[in-house]
């Protein structure tokens, strides 16, 4: 087996059959603008050293590499690693491609940097880049959503965005995106639409990906430079995809690296209330781009649930639906009793509370663990801390 | 000849230009769009633009969005579309309809298929308005297959690649988004349009209609003068909203205001027209 994945997307931004740009012809040119802009800046010595030298000085890069020696001995079997993105500022992964996405805006002389945000994450991570490199910021939320996450809606205000609540419709994150949306296309020349994963239209599952994947190239190194060899096998979550695509894309020529993706099973495969989009979904387009989508029989996305708010999306990015056609990555599920399990566990036994989202890939990586020998490894993707998630795990335990 | 050819054409000779309403099908409720198809007729309607609903409808703004919502609440799918054309055909055999709608639904039930059944049930054009360049060669043979003109937007975005890329796939008319942003917005910029339905028409010889804000006769107008055709959307659209109570009047009332709004665009676009010629 001989992969290439370097030429992918192809310059019309599909995986296979996946991503393009299933787009309205009023956004057609505006994209492709992103995309030339894109390609052009980040090419340039200033781009790539001003971004190195925020990642390591300001999010705090690299992130480290740590075992999990009371966990591995736990479940007995594999070592478990764990690549700490939880320590980036603002707590995960998402301030990755946030300041890409900040800088490039900046570069290209946009005058504002729009997005959605569902339980706030992004909102929060985008607003403090938005900050570092001096260009305003509007986040779109639901009102729903503004009340159930009140300390990352006063972060955004802290940070000095623009907080526009969203009252219509659902009041929760789809809604979210259609109003940020509106208001992006009252002026595209001008504004900027920071997308919050590896999902929408080309090109921002690639462009995504390119700001995520230093979590990988990190990753393999220190790895290497730890053990002497590569892991057995790498995970992460899954939800629009950008972390998992973050530490997947450095070992996907790795041929003895199995790579697993772990999607959310929320109270069961069996019932409407789960996000396992790649484990149960069918071939769709949603919002700008083609990919697996939890859909009904008249291809109108259905409501989908997780635990993780990070991971509730009915869409998925379209190099992951690719990787699983191919059979590179393995898609997985933990639902939300495992996944509550694994946050309690790493929050005792080592003492780091984890996001519910990266909670997910913990519970696979546990699991698996005690099927493998001593002397083989695994390594997880902790996309980010659980501060978020504290007083909702507290009161659903009864703590 | 296709219906749609056949309306401009008479169109042409007449030195009319074509008054295209948008509804979407079962907004607020089922029962309201067979009498209203007729209705927009009656009132000066010569082509009429039928919505199929779809949860993300990422090109529309939030009337359009609404008016899915309230479609989408009955459950409306593709097949009831064709139901309420099929039956809007038993009496009325001439007036030209239009589907439009989002990939996703068409997609899922299948190119061919689809295509198949919107033309058994009557459809003349189908405009999806997201349809990827990529999708769109298997897509167009299936719809010409079933001698459905297959309806391209264009913006004012739109480069002269784009709409090159368009000749000898669209066939009925084209249809050019006069706003940049997403539908139903304020401030119609009539000179720019002119400018740019010059450019278009250098490369593709079929009619051109204008749509998105147009919320009056005095747009109407101003629009007919330029284009071979006006589409209204959002003004229609939110007199289901304004209108939507439960009553049993609601039906009657949202049917009297389109056609009042209709009646009065028409007159004014024949007007302008009658002054110019």
């Amino acid at each position: 087996m001989s992969l290439d994945f370097l030429p992918m997307p192809d310059e019309k931004g599909y995986f296979g059959e996946y991503g393009g740009q299933v787009i309205p012809p009023q956004l057609k040119q505006v994209m492709d603008d992103i995309n030339d802009a894109y390609e052009k800046v980040s090419q340039t010595d200033e781009f790539i050293q001003e971004l190195a030298a925020l990642n390591a000085d300001y999010a705090g890069r690299p992130s480290p590499i740590y075992f999990a020696r009371r966990l591995s001995e736990k479940c007995g079997g594999a070592g478990i690693y764990f690549k700490r993105e939880d320590l980036n500022h603002t707590g995960a992964h998402k301030i990755n491609h946030c300041l890409g996405e900040a800088l490039l805006a900046r570069y290209m002389g946009k005058t504002k940097v729009l997005a959605e945000t569902g339980a706030g994450q992004h909102g929060v991570a985008l607003a403090t880049a938005c900050a570092l490199v001096g260009i305003d910021c509007e986040i779109h939320m639901g009102e729903i959503d503004i009340q159930k996450e009140h300390p990352n809606v006063t972060k955004m205000k802290i940070l000095g965005c623009k907080l526009v609540p969203v009252s219509r419709g659902t009041r929760t994150l789809k809604d979210a995106v259609d109003s940020a949306f509106e208001e992006y296309l009252n002026d595209p020349v001008n504004y900027f639409y920071a997308i919050g994963s590896v999902v929408g239209p080309h090109p921002f599952p690639k462009m995504v990906r390119d700001f995520q994947k230093v979590v990988g190239v990190e990753a393999r190194q220190q790895f290497l430079d730890k053990k002497g060899r590569l892991p057995d096998i790498i995970t992460a979550c899954v939800g629009g995809g950008s972390n998992a695509i973050g530490l997947f894309t450095a070992f996907l020529q790795d041929e003895n690296v199995k790579i697993v993706g772990v999607e959310p099973a929320g109270k069961g495969l069996d019932t409407d209330e789960h996000a396992a989009t790649l484990t149960l979904g069918t071939k769709g387009s949603i919002h700008g781009f083609e990919c697996y989508n939890l859909q009904d029989d008249q291809g109108n996305p259905l409501p989908v649930y997780s635990i993780a708010s990070g991971l509730d999306y009915p869409g998925v990015g379209p190099q992951h639906c690719y990787l699983k056609d191919i059979q590179r990555v393995e898609y997985e599920t933990a639902d939300d009793k495992e996944c509550l399990d694994a946050f309690m566990t790493l929050s005792r036994l080592e003492g780091i509370i984890p996001a519910l989202e990266s909670a997910h890939a913990i519970a696979y990586a546990m699991r698996t663990a005690a099927t493998m020998n001593s002397d083989q490894s695994i390594l997880v993707n902790l996309s980010g801390r659980g501060d978020k998630d504290v007083d909702f795990v507290a009161k659903r335990l009864a703590l | 000849m296709s219906r749609l050819a056949q309306c401009f054409a008479q169109l042409k000779q007449t030195s009319r230009k074509a008054l295209i309403p948008y509804i979407m099908t079962a907004d607020p409720e089922p029962t309201i769009t067979l009498p209203l198809l007729h209705a927009m007729v009656e009132a000066g309607a010569d082509i009429i633009e039928l919505g199929a609903p779809f949860s993300d409808p990422m090109a529309d703004g939030p009337t359009i969005q609404a008016a899915a919502e309230r479609s989408l609440a009955h459950h409306t799918n593709l097949h009831d579309v064709f139901k309420v054309v099929a039956e809007f055909r038993q009496q009325n055999t001439t007036t030209p309809i239009i589907m439009m709608g989002y990939l996703n639904p068409i997609e899922v039930m299948g190119y061919e298929n689809f295509a198949r059944q919107a033309a058994a049930s009557g459809i003349d054009g189908v405009i999806t308005v997201d349809i990827p360049p990529v999708e769109a060669s298997a897509y167009v043979a299936a719809l010409k297959q079933f001698a459905i003109d297959p309806i391209f937007l264009l913006a004012p975005t739109s480069t002269v690649e784009r709409i090159q890329h368009l000749h000898g796939m669209a066939s009925g008319f084209v249809y050019y988004v006069s706003l940049k942003g997403v539908t139903g917005a304020a401030n119609l910029d009539i000179s720019s349009v002119e400018q740019k339905l010059h450019e278009i028409r250098q490369y593709i010889d079929l009619p051109i209609g204008v749509g998105f804000g147009i919320s009056d006769a005095q747009s109407a107008a101003k629009v007919a003068a330029c284009a071979d055709a006006v589409v209204v959307g959002s003004v229609l659209v939110r007199k289901m909203a304004e209108n939507n109570h439960h009553r049993p009047e609601d039906r009657t009332i949202i049917i009297k205001e389109i056609s009042d709004i209709l009646s009065t665009m028409r007159q004014s676009m024949d007007a302008v027209e009658l002054l110019e010629t």
